[in-house]
């Protein structure tokens, strides 16, 4: 008999589509766990057995680098079998649906499937339509958990707590599902959280969000424990949504200059790629305030306890479906 | 053997006649295709229907459906669309152009009432384009359509976009006194949206089609309107701004009429929230506050017509991610009870206003000699049995497509009989005698 670990709580939910759904506790259950993870990267021999003999699928529409190779090295950290998956458009284009897809990747004994996709919605039709987990990792602009959640990490991590902090996030929240993920999370785990970017770029009735909307970087940059720059993604802009980048850069850029007027310790956050010089100069994405590539680092740690929570609830599922 | 259609005595029923202001129980006798006798008449007929406890109406006409041919016959033919009105109790459908090619020249026209004919169900009337291809770009040979019986003109499932070219469609339309209909979305406020731009569409991540869009054009072709005096009638609309403007178009005086869809009265935006995309139409599911809008709208009288807008779409396109999964929602065959839960129910308004609603108002909109019930009249008759309790499976639908957001729901009041040009086109199952 395997010996488990009593606590008073019990991780249920196999999918992982979004934050918004998730309890404070659940939350922080996820941080809790990946930091049981986070020492792994220093060992010589950088595996657990917690997926063995466990096959998980990335199935990619939407190019990625960063969020795909860690999921990749998160899953084969915990001794699974990963198939990369691959394709740029949405499915319907090739005659073949989504629900095929995946129901033909089920076929060969997928266990969890981590999707990413430019249609919002698509990671929630999957887990209606699979029996195996569904991690979102992206979709279209609704959200992005497991980047808001090594967000979160990553601030806790420095700031021992979220409790009372002010982060602004900065850009194009209308199209951004990083934003989305990171208001539900920073928001249940107590911080207060400024938007900040001109009224295009917010999205409709923001003011229902528990959030306060700022138009002016300048006019609250100095009240910012953390400030987190968005990408901005002129692949989902659908034009006209600000005039010129100089001019987007002049309002809403992170400059050294700028910085000079924030809190010394003020971290400085992207969820990358960075665009240099655009939304962010680079002085200060390499700066003393950036906390960039710790995120990165983060993101293993989060993804490995992604992975590890979902199974769990899918082997105590399927324990408690036995006769 | 029987040249003429066997005679049809329905005793007893509840007669609800809007037009003519009938709401009394009297026997009704059909006769070679007409209304022959009303009152208390000897039990004297071929067929004899025992109408106690029903509503007998005229028959219910649909200004706006959607019946897939040419082009999409997998997904509804006029055969299969046509045996789902007379199901839903509808003796007259009015069939929109954006088929695929659409309706857009006097032979397509002409190829819709033939197989219209050959379904022999209900009757099938169609609306040709405004726009050659529906591209909103150069008149289509309005003239001719109208010559081979097209009903109006509108190029539904989008609006004319240029304000030009609408001008001079309901300029040209105004000469062959056909109705022109317009699905009133303005393009570059809510293309590439899914659902309401709203704080649900927010949380959803889903793009949004702002309410804007339909008011602007809807605002838009009403000062047209008051240029051309072409009567005009805005499709399914939507929002509470919509209202306002029908409200104060018709407080003008102008030929502005309006319809309002099943969906738009009982479902809102809040219920896309698992991305189920039987939700998805075209225009979108709105907030509360605008279904009581168009509740309120129709207590007032402001709403001419309902139509079901019957959208039908394949098990396989719907199961698509959201974005990507078409707009519509198939619902013919349980088109009637909906309206007595969004309307009667709560109290908006009785059955006979209803019926109104479903009668001769949009005949009146179609300027065709259709829903009334006097002696004389084409017997087009629909019995209903207001308080029968069923529950809505689509996979019983005789429509070829099952995209049905309210399957499982349980539904009161049932199309019992429906009779077109004195024929028994339908009856309910186990409600014999039936000869069809």
């Amino acid at each position: 008999m395997t010996q488990t670990t009593k606590t008073d709580f019990q991780w249920r939910r196999k999918h992982l589509i979004g934050l918004r759904e998730l309890s404070r506790k659940e939350i922080e259950f996820i941080l809790d766990t990946a930091r049981g993870f986070e020492e792994f990267s220093t060992r010589s021999i950088k595996k657990a057995p917690a997926l063995r003999g466990k096959v998980v699928v990335n199935m990619f529409f939407e190019d990625s680098t960063r969020t795909r190779n860690s999921f990749t090295l998160a899953a084969s950290r915990l001794s699974a079998d990963v198939i990369e998956f691959t394709k740029t458009s949405s499915s319907v284009n090739k005659g073949e649906t989504l629900i095929d897809t995946a129901r033909n990747l089920e076929a060969m004994g997928v266990d969890i499937v981590v999707i990413r996709h430019g249609a919002g919605g698509a990671a929630h039709l999957l887990s209606r339509s699979i029996k195996a987990c569904v991690i979102n990792a992206g979709d279209g602009f609704h959200e992005h958990p497991t980047q808001a959640l090594l967000d979160a990490y990553t601030i806790r991590q420095i700031k021992g707590t979220l409790e009372g902090l002010k982060i602004g996030i900065v850009g194009d929240i209308a199209h951004s599902r990083v934003a989305r993920s990171n208001i539900h999370a920073l928001t249940k785990l107590g911080a207060e959280v400024i938007l900040v970017g001109p009224p295009t770029l917010m999205p409709a009735q923001v003011q229902n969000l528990p959030v306060q909307v700022s138009y002016s970087l300048d006019a609250v940059i100095d009240k910012l424990d953390v400030i987190n720059m968005l990408r901005i993604q002129f692949e989902r802009l659908g034009g006209n949504l600000f005039p010129t980048v100089r001019e987007y850069s002049h309002f809403y850029g992170l400059t050294v200059e700028r910085l000079k007027k924030a809190k010394p310790d003020i971290l400085v956050m992207h969820p990358g790629p960075l665009n240099r010089g655009l939304e962010i100069e680079s002085e200060v994405a390499d700066g003393p305030n950036s906390v960039i590539l710790r995120q990165v680092s983060n993101g293993l740690a989060i993804r490995m306890a992604v992975l590890f929570l979902v199974n769990q609830a899918a082997v105590l599922e399927a324990k408690d479906s036995l006769p | 053997m029987k040249e003429t259609a066997p005679s049809i005595l329905i005793r007893n029923g509840r007669l609800i006649d809007p037009a003519n202001g009938v709401d009394q129980t009297a026997d009704l006798l059909v006769a070679d295709g007409k209304v022959s006798q009303i009152g208390r008449l000897p039990a004297k007929a071929d067929i004899i229907i025992d109408a106690s406890g029903k509503i007998v109406s005229p028959g219910l006409i649909d200004l706006h459906v959607h019946f897939r041919e040419p082009g999409d016959e997998e997904e509804e033919t006029i055969a299969s669309g046509s045996a789902a009105a007379v199901a839903g109790g509808f003796t007259s459908v009015v069939c929109m152009p954006n088929t695929s090619p659409p309706i857009d020249n006097a032979t397509s026209v002409e190829f819709v009432h033939r197989m219209g004919r050959q379904a022999r169900k209900t009757f099938i009337y169609v609306m040709g384009t405004l726009t050659k291809g529906r591209a909103g770009e150069e008149l289509s040979e309005m003239g001719l359509m109208a010559q081979a019986g097209a009903i109006g003109f509108t190029d539904d499932g989008s609006g004319v976009q240029n304000t030009a070219v609408m001008l001079r469609a309901l300029k040209y339309a105004s000469m062959f006194n056909r109705v022109v209909a317009q699905h009133c979305q303005d393009d570059s406020l809510a293309r590439g949206g899914v659902m309401n731009a709203g704080y649900n569409a927010t949380l959803l991540g889903l793009p949004g089609m702002d309410p804007l869009a339909e008011e602007m054009m809807l605002w838009r072709d009403i000062q047209l309107v008051k240029k051309t005096k072409t009567r005009y009638h805005a499709q399914h609309i939507s929002t509470a701004g919509s209202v306002q403007l029908i409200r104060q178009a018709k407080q003008e005086g102008l030929p502005v009429t309006c319809e309002v869809t099943p969906h738009h009265l009982l479902l809102t935006e809040e219920l896309l929230k698992d991305y189920d995309t039987n939700y998805k139409v075209n225009p979108p599911l709105r907030t509360l506050a605008d279904v009581e809008a168009l509740r309120r709208a129709i207590q007032e009288g402001l709403v001419d017509a309902l139509a079901t807008d019957h959208a039908p779409h394949l098990k396989s396109e719907k199961e698509l991610e959201f974005l990507a999964a078409p707009f519509g929602i198939a619902s013919l065959e349980c088109a009637l009870p909906l309206y007595r839960k969004a309307l009667i129910d709560p109290g908006v308004i009785d059955w006979p206003q209803l019926l109104a609603m479903l009668t001769y108002r949009p005949a009146r909109i179609l300027n065709i000699s259709k829903g009334t019930l006097g002696v004389g009249d084409r017997a087009d008759i629909t019995i209903i049995d207001p308080d029968a309790e069923w529950t809505i499976d689509p996979n019983r639908f005789f429509s070829k497509s099952h995209n049905c957001p309210y399957a499982g729901w349980t539904v009161k009041g049932k199309v019992l009989y429906t009779i077109v040009a004195g024929e028994i086109r339908y009856c309910a199952e186990g409600y014999a005698p039936c000869p069809c």
